[in-house]
């Protein structure tokens, strides 16, 4: 029988890399948790479940960058974000990535809550945000895509399962 | 190997000015730190120095009082803003809620971090506070200390520390 906190997957990038994939999640446990630790060297993240890029995707978030704290949000998407304002990544201090899905493997739509932490004393996010993807299938595959930019060497991300039974 | 492990935990049987972890051993990959607290003043800021040191921290702080949300910063500072605390004008027995995510607190590089701090208490005004925290430093993280601005803990606050393996 599975633990309550598994490790499932965990990959530390050897060269910068496009995205990050987890795939055959095994459908043994409740929830899941991604923690990504790194860098990207462009200005975009996202997620997508699946590998499924059509618009059933809907988000809201908050952020504060040290000067104001905003919210906003977006309907029919292709993916979800993982930042509130994308310019915060840019960097070699590594920022902090959490994701997690819950009733990944149930047969009602997924929700997901996502943090970005990235202070680089001077400037940086602090972000939350509610995913939402509209589909009844279990999920079997993330990716955390960096769109046009790539994680740099050394970004760190590791799937956990976690299990009420 | 356990993946989430307790590795210490402090609940005070008496007020106490401070809470420390030392000697936290290097074999786990992320730290997490829950903390449910009150001071017995006024300070709602719990401060957080990491291997004694006061030096080289920064945060970003994403604020909320239940009307308006704002947000700050502060650099060069000499310790880690870590979330609020429940002040002694808080309702009674109300403690705060937080957690502290350290990843890869072994790591030849700067540590970022997360921290959530909340006080919510049925009365006066509550406060959800997120941070993103850097400690520039290449040292790997070996003991953690808290305290509250100027006052102590009550009793009854505690501190559970875990560590989270990706081995």
């Amino acid at each position: 029988m599975a633990t309550t906190y598994d490790k499932i997957q965990s990959t530390t990038l050897a060269s910068a890399a496009a995205s990050i994939t987890f795939s055959s999640i095994p459908a043994t446990y409740t929830d899941l948790r991604v923690v990504l630790t790194g860098t990207v060297n462009g200005d975009t993240a996202y997620m997508t479940f699946n590998s499924d890029t059509s618009a059933l995707y809907s988000r809201t978030w908050m952020t504060g960058d040290g000067s104001g704290a905003y919210s906003g949000g977006g309907t029919n998407e292709n993916n979800i974000r993982l930042a509130g304002l994308f310019t915060s990544l840019i960097n070699t201090v590594p920022a902090l990535i959490t994701v997690d899905v819950f009733s990944y493997t149930g047969s009602t739509f997924k929700t997901c809550l996502t943090t970005l932490s990235v202070d680089k004393n001077g400037s940086g996010e602090t972000a939350r945000e509610v995913g939402l993807y509209r589909s009844t299938a279990a999920i079997t595959t993330l990716t955390l895509n960096a769109g046009v930019s790539t994680y740099t060497t050394g970004t760190t991300a590791t799937l956990y399962g976690i299990l009420k039974a | 190997m356990a993946t989430y492990t307790l590795i210490s935990s402090n609940v005070l049987a008496s007020s106490a000015a401070s809470v420390t972890f030392s000697a936290i051993p290097a074999t786990y990959t992320d730290l997490v730190l829950r903390v449910s607290a009150r001071g017995d003043n006024t300070s709602l800021l719990l401060e957080m120095t990491l291997n004694s040191a006061t030096s080289t921290y920064s945060n970003t702080l994403l604020l909320g009082d239940g009307a308006t949300a704002s947000s700050t910063r502060n650099t060069g500072q000499a310790y880690l803003r870590a979330g609020y605390v429940n002040p002694s004008g808080s309702t009674a027995s109300t403690f705060s809620s937080g957690e502290i995510y350290i990843p890869n607190y072994t790591s030849t590089t700067d540590k970022p971090m997360s921290s959530l701090g909340m006080t919510e208490n049925n009365a006066t005004t509550a406060y959800i506070a997120n941070y993103a925290n850097l400690w520039q430093t290449s040292s790997a993280i070996t003991s953690i200390s808290l305290q509250v601005t100027g006052q102590n803990f009550v009793t009854g606050s505690s501190f559970y520390l875990y560590g989270i393996s990706n081995a």
